[in-house]
């Protein structure tokens, strides 16, 4: 029997592996008929998915923990049984700012980055008109990435610059407006404001935190458990999707679906670029190639460590002022629910890891790690200050972010 | 009570705003504009906000409370656990209340009551207006149809009405369907004219 899930989604290239399950009729074979429902803004896809309208959704990693632990509106418990992608953003800076720090053709070096804008913020703050930046919403990963790279490199974020929240479609008009100078958001928002000529692209994520986790599908809890099956199913499907999708014979035809209206929308050459991972930075210039800037599935990607969820956990506490709390680190770690991911794919031969949560950071080179099946070697999963962390040791941690 | 309307669509909020009339003492201020949004809402000091679920700026405004809060100014979303009845009624219609603290329960409700009442309105109005767009389609296209076949087979309207007909009755499916395809089919196999 055929089992209809509806996926809530924002138009983002990362949405691809449920849409790609869907189109190349993965889904099917696992006896599943997917639909979609497409929002624009974040509040949206939560809310329908909290009230039923959807049955799983397309979320920023960081929300569906503050969904969980009660931030911003009655806590209701959901759970992340896979994760979509591993970072797939960039940050971008008007034209104006951009030729005036970044200094070459290339993805920047984000220690020398970080020194230029750290003395261009000072001087904009002492003429009091402070560097405004953009993210997509509060508890997204893009919001932790800029503000982690900003404050190791002496920005106070919420002192020294502004930060605001801009929807991922309308970045490019804020960068027109003279809204904002610069903005982390993830594709093809960053190639859009390329093409317009009011942005450059500067860093990856994935520059940041080699091995940052994204965008992960979330269902609200007693959903999963009700509709376990067909959940298990939905991950089996869109690991096949990943396999179609980092395949570069499936490139071309991948960003044409991704391109149709009822996706993502726009031009098939735009949403290609963050596809096969070769990105424009300036408008006019060559194509960069940036391995891994999208990270869908090799090296168990879509596995939920439950070290990711605390590492977006210790940066809630962090720049939500908020105590730590044993209690909360223990809600926001169950929302990672590797042993889903486990029971789904145990006999598919795909790799799984022995252990559901690791040192983050901790990879500085290729190494084969501990499996229950098949064999996972990890490339580095590095910080760019060249720090860790251990999700044993949230609090020591904390102590030593600046 | 203060009550601010965000929305893109000005028939919308002009639908909404008649409505919340009604509402003794009520002062009602519409922003259509994305931009700008926090510095009007700043002025106007709303005690309510509503905005249509579609709105791509409630991540803005969400934001935007909960900096408030955290600056102890006293502004909340409308998401109180026990109004969880409430909150479902109004997704259902498309629309997202934010409301100020301290304002009562007992006229929160008769208010979101309202607007989930002209919303609810307006989604009707939409759906009889694409109904009838749809409908004044068809018909232009089983016309241009039915020309193609009088000119083609020398047939007169109604013969060629009736042609089309027996075609959707022996396929199973609508007339607009086939006069679709018989458009179709002229417009790449035809002479162009």
């Amino acid at each position: 029997m055929t089992e209809h899930l509806t996926i809530g989604f924002l138009p983002l290239a990362d949405a691809c592996l449920p849409i790609l399950a869907h189109e190349h009729g993965f889904a099917e074979e696992e006896g599943l008929s997917l639909g979609f429902q497409r929002d624009v803004s974040w509040a949206t896809v939560l809310d329908r998915l909290l009230y039923g309208h959807t049955d799983a959704a397309h979320l920023i990693a960081p929300l569906a923990i503050a969904a969980t632990l009660g931030r911003g509106r009655p806590a209701q418990p959901l759970a992340v049984p896979f994760v979509l992608g591993l970072n797939g953003n960039a940050i971008t800076m008007s034209t104006a700012l951009a030729s005036r720090i970044a200094r070459s053709e290339r993805f920047e070096d984000p220690r020398e980055l970080g020194a230029a804008l750290a003395s261009e913020a000072a001087a904009r703050k002492r003429a009091g008109n402070r560097l405004r930046f953009g993210v997509v919403h509060r508890y997204s990963s893009h919001n932790y990435m800029l503000r982690y790279w900003l404050a190791r490199c002496g920005i106070r974020p919420d002192e020294d610059v502004e930060i605001m929240t801009v929807s991922p479609p309308f970045v490019a008009d804020a960068y027109a407006s003279g809204e904002i100078d610069g903005a982390c958001v993830g594709e093809p928002w960053n190639t859009l404001s390329v093409e317009r000529g009011v942005a450059r692209i500067v860093l990856a994520t994935a520059q940041i935190w080699r091995r940052g986790v994204e965008k992960v599908l979330a269902v609200r809890r007693p959903v999963l458990e009700a509709r376990r099956p067909a959940f298990e199913a939905l991950i089996r499907a869109m690991r096949k999707a990943g396999r179609h999708f980092v395949d570069p014979e499936n490139w071309d035809g991948n960003a044409t679906i991704l391109a149709r209206p009822e996706y993502v929308g726009g031009d098939p050459a735009l949403i290609r670029r963050a596809i096969s991972d070769r990105l424009v930075l300036r408008q006019g210039g060559e194509p960069v190639h940036f391995p891994d800037f999208m990270f869908q599935h090799s090296e168990a990607a879509n596995f939920p460590w439950v070290s990711q969820a605390l590492w977006l956990y210790s940066q809630m506490t962090r720049w939500d002022r908020t105590p730590f709390s044993p209690g909360e680190a223990a809600a926001a770690a169950s929302v990672f629910r590797p042993d889903v991911y486990r029971s789904a794919m145990h006999d598919t031969g795909d790799p799984l890891p022995g252990a559901s949560s690791k040192v983050e950071g901790s990879v500085a080179q290729l190494t084969t790690v501990g499996t229950q099946q098949g064999v996972i070697t990890l490339s580095p999963n590095t910080f760019f200050d060249g720090d860790s962390f251990d999700p044993e040791k949230i609090e020591e941690y904390l102590v030593r972010l600046p | 009570m203060r009550i601010a309307i965000i929305d893109e669509s000005t028939t919308r909020a002009s639908i909404i705003e008649e409505g919340l009339a009604q509402l003794p003492d009520s002062e009602i201020s519409i922003l259509t504009e994305r931009q700008g949004l926090i510095a009007r809402l700043e002025a106007i000091a709303p005690d309510v906000v509503l905005i249509d679920l579609g709105n791509p700026s409630r991540d803005v405004l969400e934001e935007y409370f909960a900096i408030s809060r955290a600056l102890a100014r006293p502004i909340a979303m409308f998401v109180d656990a026990a109004d969880d009845e409430a909150i479902e009624a109004s997704i259902d219609a498309g629309v997202s209340a934010y409301v100020v603290d301290g304002l009562s329960a007992h006229r929160i409700r008769p208010l979101l009551d309202l607007a989930i009442k002209r919303f609810n309105a307006f989604a009707r109005l939409q759906t009889d207006l694409a109904a009838a767009e749809g409908k004044l389609a068809e018909r232009e296209t089983i016309d241009r149809a039915k020309r193609i076949l009088m000119d083609g087979k020398g047939l007169s309207e109604p013969e060629a009405y009736a042609e089309l007909r027996r075609k959707a009755m022996s396929s199973s499916r609508r007339i607009a369907e086939i006069a679709e395809a018989v458009v179709t089919a002229h417009d790449l196999l035809g002479d162009g004219a």
